[in-house]
This record gives C-alpha cells, structure tokens and sequence, in this order.
C-alpha cells in the first residue's frame, strides 16, 4: 500500500536578507486511500509543505525526511518525483505558451506512465474526462493555462490528476478563487479520484467550505510552520466555529 | 523646447524618418561608394564587425570554393551571365558596404528561369557548400507571369560569404522561397535578398537560421504593380557563440499591396546573439495597403540577448491597415517546474516549449517536405543544444 511519509521535515527559504525557517519540524503519514485535510491561516507554511514535497527548488530542506513506499523523495529530481507518483495540484498553475492541452497532457502522460498511451484509447480517456469535469473540447487546442480563467485552471489541475493517477495527490488550494459551481465540479473530480481507492489525498486550504464536498479522514491544524492539531473531520467544523486565532497566538509568524 | 524631452523626441523622430535614408550610404552597386564601416553606423551598430573574416573592409579576397548542387525540375533554364545582362540588378541594389562587395567582387550572375505560365511540380534546390575561405555569389531567379514554383536554398559547410540573391517575380506568379542557414559553427555569410514582386504576384520567403558565426540575412521586398502580396516568415535558433540578424524591408510602392512578417527566435547560450530589424514603408502612392509585421524571441538561458526593431513610416493614411509588435519572453524556470512537476524530464519540456514555439510558423509554409525537414532540423539542433 503506497504510503507517504514525512518525518521532522524543516525547510527554509533563502532571500538577500539570508535564510528563513517556513517548515519546523512536520510530521504526517498519508496512507493510500485516506485523505487529509491540512488547514491553516495564511503564512502558516502550508503551501511551503506542497511545494517542498513537489521538489521546487525556491526550498532548500534543512532537515527530516520524506519517503513514498520507502524511497527517498527528497533525493528525487522533481520530474522523477512526479514520475514516482508525486502529484501537486498548484494553486497559481504557470502559463506555457505555444505548447498546447493535448500536447502538454500526452507528453505527460507518457512521461508518467512510462510509455506513450495508445493514441486511440487516449483520445477517448481525455474527452471523457473533459465531459466529466464540463470543459468545453476546444480547451484541448487552447495553450496551457495561457488565457485561462481561475476556474480552468483549477479544472485542468484535476483534469491532470485525474490521467496521471498518482500515489499521492496534493491539492493546494484548488478550492481558492472558485465559485461554487466550479467547485461542486472540481471537487467530484477530485472524489472520482478517491474512490478508486489507489491515492492518497493532502488537501490543503484555508477554508473549511471545500470539506462540505471533499470528506476528509483526517484534519490537521497548521500553525507556525508545522502541525499543531490533529483530528477527525469534527475538527473542521471546530475551526469553522472559532477561526485559528486559538492557534496562531504566541507562535511566531 | 529645451529639456530632456525635447531630447527624447528628436531621437524618436530620427528613428521614425529614417527608415530608407539611415544607412551611411545610398544603395550603390559599387563597393567604392561606401565607407568602410567602424561599427557605430546605424546599419552595423549590432553586427560583430570583427567576425566578419574582412568582408566589410576590403582585405577578403576571393580565396574560397563554394561546391554548387542545383537540381530543378525539367522546363527550369540556368544560365551564367555578365552584370551587364539586364535582369541583374533589377530586383534592387545594394545597401550595405559587405553586399556592394559582392557585386564588385563578381564577374558574372547565375541566372536561373522559370518559365512564364510554367507549373513546377517539383521544388527547385539549390545547394551552397562551402568549401572554405571567401567566396562572392549573385543569383538571379526570374520566375514568369503566372508560374508557380517553390525554391530551396540550402547552405551548408564553412566559408565567408557575402551575396545578392535576386527574385523577380512575374505578374501573377507564385513563389515560395525557402533558405536554410545551416552552416558550420565557422561560417560567416551576409546576403541580401531583393524581391521584386509583380503586379498580382505573391511570394512567400521562408528564411531559416540555424548555423553559423554570424548570419546577416537582408530580405527586401518592393512591389512591381498593384495587387502584390508577400508573406515574409523566419525562424532562427541561435546558439552559444551565435550572432544571428535578420534585417527585412517591405517597400508598400505600389498601391493594394500587402505584406505579412513573421520572424521567431529562440536563443540558448550567454553569448548567443541576435537582431532582427523590421522597416515598412508606405509610401504615398501606396494606397489601399495592409501589413503586419510580428517579432517573437524565446530566451531559453540567461545572458542571451535581442534587439527587435520594428519600424513602420507611413507616408499615407489611405490604408487598409499597418501594424507590429515585438516581444521576447523568457523561458522561465516556473514553467520548467511546472512541466517537470508533471512528470516530464527538463531536455523534454525544454523541447516541447521550443517545439510548440515555432510549430505555428513551421505549418505557415505549407510544402510538406520542407516543413518536415524544418521540423528535423529543428529536432537536431534542440538535441544538440540540449544535450
């Protein structure tokens, strides 16, 4: 069973001004099949957390350690942690001019899947999953995420998850700048990819709306650059009901 | 006014009347008629002067061997001919001290004839070798009213050469012209393209850079008669240690007249270096007139640099339309994070964004094996370059 192991995790960023601590000292297993949620105020270090597992280079990781089924993914360049089974959902997805939908999703698709997926079957995978997430077809040809309104994005972030099948998937606030159409729509693409039973999920957000559509198993409070709290799904409404201010007080910022 | 921007705006102005009169001397045939150039003038200020092997100050003599392979489809003539035959020279003159030395240093043109009303079913080719040293070249393709006929250049190998390649282009003709740049890394080539485009004619130049120290490749288009279109297209990948210029004039002398530019680079290597100089002229005659002109540079690594110039006089307000724009992006590493955080290694995504770079331009050309062969040109160079 794919598992995800973080262990004592501390990343810094550096800058002109020298070297900040974000992360200090995250502990989180994340089994195959569960998911997570991780809520915390922002500056809290969440997005830190995504971007680290993913491997950006903007973090150097000072301590701890990361493993997916045993391996070392802090070892792993960010394409081989992608192709390990690593997935992040970013929450600013980058423009890629000139390099279209269709093109972009079969390179990946072949990159993960470590072969080229049959043309015709593949053809047939990415409409149906367009249809299941109402993107319109002609999106296919437009370029990656050039134009795209934040809803698209967000639409294709998940499209991408939902062909890539990873291990673990990170959602960073796929739920920020949404209506609720759009999350309703996004959020059963992300439940579709649950209920295959073969992913772990880490939902990371600020607000407690998408879990009225995303059931977590498990809700942690991040604070200060780790984990404060940690809980079933009784713990969201909590924090629905008293904000994070209880957590944020007296934790250095 | 005095001040800074009274300043500003005389710079503005000189660039803005200058785009047929800036150069440091009018067109001439005659080499003697333009002063060897420092490097400061207007038309040499980006241009390595130093790496041009002595092609633009007189000491290069014609010591070099260039191998010819010209293949044409049956109904093609190609002649040799002196400079006094009347079809050299008609598509323009001159304009730069490196092609006047051309014309001073040849004795006699190649003219090569598509015959009025013909259809070629096959493109011609013509292969430049270069076997090196300096060599001198001037070219003539006279395609007849109503024919139709594409053209392949190819130049390959090392040598310093400077050239005139003339297209005269009949009343109602369809030319598509492709020129490949694909020298040795020593290669040094600077040529003028002069396009003279027949009433209701249309011409498609295709101008591809890849090889090369330096590469200076100067289309100019005028317009024979009303109706005329030409669409200019380019693309080059300049490299480490590359200086790649492209300097193009439309002249809308004619009325009704269009003309679409589209160049596109991508740059890898800090010393990579190129120029693109894009000049319109409407001139008051040339009622009824549309153009465009675009310029579109990928900077793939740091310490690449471009200068995109677009100029654009317009001596009338009778027209349908004139535009350009210019823009260099960077590949940026965001987007490399991006690519790779989706599973895809950073030579592949460097690829895909080079590829999908240039893919619209390589399907405007719209002659299958040449576009296919751009594509694998462009596949080798980016694995060459990526490694």
């Amino acid at each position: 069973m794919a598992t995800l192991e973080i262990h004592d995790l501390h990343v810094s960023v550096e800058s002109e001004s020298g070297s900040t601590e974000i992360l200090r000292g995250v502990d989180l297993t994340v089994k195959q099949g569960e998911t997570h949620a991780i809520m915390g105020p922002n500056g809290s270090g969440k997005s830190t957390l995504a971007y680290s597992l993913a491997g950006h280079p903007k973090y150097t990781v000072t301590g701890g350690t990361v493993t997916l089924d045993g391996e070392d993914v802090l070892e792993m360049s960010v394409d081989e942690r992608a192709r390990a089974g690593v997935f992040l959902a970013m929450q600013y997805p980058v423009e890629v001019p000139g390099v279209s939908v269709s093109n972009f999703l079969r390179t990946s698709a072949t990159a993960v899947r470590g072969e080229a997926p049959r043309l015709r079957t593949w053809v047939k995978e990415v409409k149906e999953a367009m249809e299941r997430l109402e993107m319109d077809p002609a999106f296919a040809e437009r370029n990656v995420n050039e134009g795209f309104s934040g809803g698209e994005k967000k639409r294709h972030e998940i499209l991408q998850l939902e062909l890539l099948r990873p291990k673990v998937a990170i959602l960073d606030e796929t739920d920020s700048g949404l209506d609720i159409d759009a999350l309703r729509i996004v959020s059963s693409g992300v439940n579709r990819v649950r209920e295959s039973g073969d992913v772990g999920t880490l939902l990371i957000t600020h607000y407690t709306r998408i879990l009225r559509y995303i059931k977590p198993d498990h809700v942690h409070v991040f604070a200060g650059g780790r984990i404060v709290e940690s809980g079933g799904a009784e713990l969201a409404d909590k924090l629905e009901a008293e904000g994070y201010e209880q957590y944020t007080k007296g934790v250095a910022s | 006014m005095p001040g800074a921007d009274s300043a500003g705006e005389a710079v503005a102005a000189a660039v803005e009347s200058s785009v047929v009169t800036r150069t440091s001397a009018p067109p001439s045939f005659d080499v003697a008629d333009f002063p060897v150039p420092h490097g400061r003038e207007e038309e040499w200020r980006f241009t390595p002067l130093q790496r041009l092997r002595g092609l633009h100050d007189g000491t290069a003599a014609a010591d070099g061997s260039i191998k010819v392979d010209l293949s044409a489809p049956d109904g093609v003539t190609v002649e040799t001919v002196g400079l006094d035959d009347p079809r050299v020279g008609r598509a323009g003159t001159p304009v730069d001290r490196v092609t006047a030395q051309a014309f001073s240093s040849v004795e006699k043109a190649t003219v090569v004839s598509v015959p009025r009303d013909a259809v070629l079913a096959e493109p011609v080719r013509l292969g430049l070798h270069g076997e090196g040293g300096v060599t001198y070249g001037h070219t003539v393709f006279d395609i007849g009213a109503f024919a139709e006929a594409v053209l392949v250049l190819d130049h390959t190998g090392d040598t310093a050469r400077a050239a005139n390649v003339e297209f005269l282009v009949g009343d109602g003709a369809k030319l598509t012209v492709v020129s490949v740049q694909d020298w040795d890394d020593t290669a040094v080539h600077v040529t003028q393209h002069n396009v003279l485009v027949g009433r209701d004619a249309s011409v498609k130049s295709i101008v591809v850079t890849f090889g090369g120290d330096v590469v200076r490749v100067h289309p100019r288009v005028s317009y024979a008669g009303p109706g005329g279109e030409a669409e200019l297209y380019g693309l080059y990948f300049t490299d480490e240690g590359q200086h790649h210029e492209h300097r193009l004039l439309v002249d809308h002398n004619a009325p009704n007249c269009r003309s679409n530019v589209a160049y596109k680079g991508a740059l890898q290597g800090e010393t990579a270096r190129a120029v693109w100089i894009g000049d319109v002229v409407i001139r008051v005659q040339a009622t009824g007139t549309e153009t465009y002109e675009l310029n579109r540079n990928l900077v793939l690594t740091d310490g690449a640099q471009v200068h995109s110039v677009p100029n654009l006089e317009i001596e009338t307000g009778e027209i349908q339309g004139a535009g350009h724009a210019s823009a260099t992006g960077r590949f940026e590493d965001e987007q490399l994070f991006y690519l790779m955080a989706r599973g895809i290694p950073a030579d592949e995504a460097r690829r895909l964004v080079v590829r999908g770079f240039f893919a619209e331009l390589v399907q405007q050309i719209g002659v299958a094996d040449v576009e296919e062969r751009l594509l694998a040109k462009l596949e080798a160079e980016l694995a060459e370059s990526i490694g």
